[in-house]
């Protein structure tokens, strides 16, 4: 007798699945608040006000604004830049042993080394911080982007060939489609990285956004605020990889599903 | 080079660089001279390794040749490589779908590149998904068809486009014999229908018999061994035929 074709679970139960990890985090950070002095673990409550603070003050919401922008400014600009490298390499040997072991290189250097220099190259907080994500996430964007190239079926490549298109067509028809889901995973993995670092760049090298915010609450040693302005930044990359995760579902629809999985 | 040759080879070679930096260059064509006239249907057979693909891949202007000239409408493939779209389709040995795109948008591909509107496009993707018994599965993805119907959808592709000369790499190798049967006939059927010029590599002498109106035979490395036409019935003789080629193919 075949076995039943397994249910996918319901949207109430996805949503359990989602919630129940953080929910049981949660829990747990509040037995510790009971049992620690408050500027060790504060209570939920507290940090919950926090939180509202920020998204009700325009002030404050807007240095987290900064924060996102400063992100999203240097992964445009390091994947710009990235896929612009990688495509050279790609096309041209020579570029590619000249180019990869100054990306490796690069990639060796600390991301707080890179915070040091920016300070010492620029005056202005922006060109600063935009240098720091740009180089740090850079030669991660043009690996990533070079292998996604090469990882090209030569089959549908010929397929395509044949058919002898322009470059601009080979681009939107083989090149693009091809490589955009390593693109997106290169995008995923990138966001959780810049997020990490924007905060060192901030902390030493501006005077706004969360990397900021965070050494004033260190400073007054204020838990709840340090908190919930790393709160901040965790709800960004959760949207951001929510969004990201909606266009895996859209655009990767044409992909065979097993069964049966690992 | 005579007078109507739609595809004109002329002491062709092709040698590959070697892994090992010491060896010889691999020979995989040794002077090839070959004229395949307009409107001929023509099966290339040879062993596995012959360098049968090799040759098709010169006339698709895939690699260029090492030494000798290839012509295709009176084009050199390789560096005229524009100047042919349109006029040269190509169906391989495995479907090659484009796997982001549903059968329709793998049928318009070629379409695409000859800068037809969108609703040409459509209606002749349409028109031939529907010839070759794919009508109702235009939405669907690759992965969701078989391997008898992604075949059928890389035919309909190669039809789309209108070309005159159809290369063929042992499309139908990979399917059960029945469905292979099946859509070999329905593919020669196409071709003679179209006036295409078929150029099919294959390495079965049945196959070849059944689809050339001329077979040729390669040996190792590739180059013509036996060439012969096939009356108007293909019957006549084909035994004979059969026979001289087995002989050719096991010296």
């Amino acid at each position: 007798m075949p076995a039943a074709a397994k249910r996918p679970p319901s949207t109430l139960m996805r949503a359990v699945q989602v919630l129940a990890p953080f929910v049981l985090l949660g829990l747990l950070w509040q037995i510790a608040s009971f049992n620690f002095p408050k500027y060790l673990f504060p209570s939920l409550v507290d940090v919950s006000a926090h939180i509202v603070g920020i998204f009700s003050s325009w002030t404050l919401f807007s240095e987290v604004l900064a924060t996102v922008g400063r992100i999203l400014a240097g992964l445009i600009g390091a994947f710009v830049g990235g896929a612009v490298i990688a495509a050279v390499m790609f096309r041209f040997s020579a570029a590619d042993r000249f180019l990869a072991p100054i990306l490796n290189f690069f990639q060796g250097i600390p991301a707080l080394s890179w915070v040091v220099f920016a300070i010492i190259w620029f005056h202005g907080t922006e060109p600063r911080i935009f240098f720091i994500m740009t180089v740090t996430s850079l030669p991660a964007f043009t690996f990533q982007v070079l292998d996604a190239l090469r990882g090209m079926s030569k089959d549908l490549v010929e397929m395509v060939m044949s058919l002898r298109p322009t470059r601009m067509k080979m681009l939107r028809a083989m090149i693009l489609p091809s490589i955009f889901p390593d693109i997106l995973t290169a995008w995923k993995v990138n966001l959780g990285n810049a997020s990490r670092v924007v905060v060192v760049a901030e902390l030493v090298g501006a005077t706004g956004g969360i990397g900021y915010e965070l050494l004033q609450q260190q400073q007054v040693f204020d838990m709840a605020g340090a908190l919930a302005w790393t709160l901040q930044l965790v709800f960004f990359v959760l949207i951001t990889q929510r969004i990201i995760a909606f266009i895996e579902q859209r655009a990767f629809r044409y992909r065979a599903v097993s069964e049966r999985v690992l | 080079m005579t007078q109507d040759a739609e595809i004109h080879f002329d002491r062709v070679s092709k040698s590959f660089p070697a892994r090992d930096e010491d060896a010889e260059p691999f020979r995989a064509v040794d002077g090839l001279s070959l004229d395949i006239a307009r409107g001929e249907m023509v099966a290339l057979l040879g062993k596995t390794g012959c360098g049968k693909s090799t040759t098709f891949n010169l006339i698709a202007g895939l690699i260029e040749p090492s030494e000798g000239v290839v012509r295709v409408q009176g084009l050199d493939p390789f560096r005229d490589f524009n100047d042919l779209r349109g006029k040269i389709a190509v169906v391989f040995q495995n479907d090659r779908l484009l796997p982001w795109r549903t059968a329709i948008g793998n049928v318009e591909l070629g379409l695409e590149m000859l800068d037809k509107s969108t609703l040409v496009r459509r209606e002749m993707a349409q028109f031939w998904l529907a010839r070759l018994g794919l009508a109702g599965h235009e939405s669907d993805f690759p992965h969701a068809l078989s391997g008898g119907m992604r075949q059928r959808v890389s035919i309909a592709r190669a039809f789309a486009t209108d070309a005159s000369i159809l290369l063929c790499d042992e499309p139908f190798s990979s399917l059960d014999e029945i469905t292979g049967q099946r859509l070999r006939e329905e593919f020669a059927n196409l071709v003679r229908e179209n006036g295409k010029t078929a150029v099919f590599i294959t390495h079965s002498i049945n196959e070849a018999l059944q689809i050339g109106r001329r077979v040729i035979v390669m040996t190792r490395p590739a180059k013509v061994a036996y060439d012969v036409r096939l009356g108007a019935d293909a019957r006549t003789g084909a035994d004979e035929i059969r026979s001289r080629i087995q002989e050719v193919l096991a010296a």
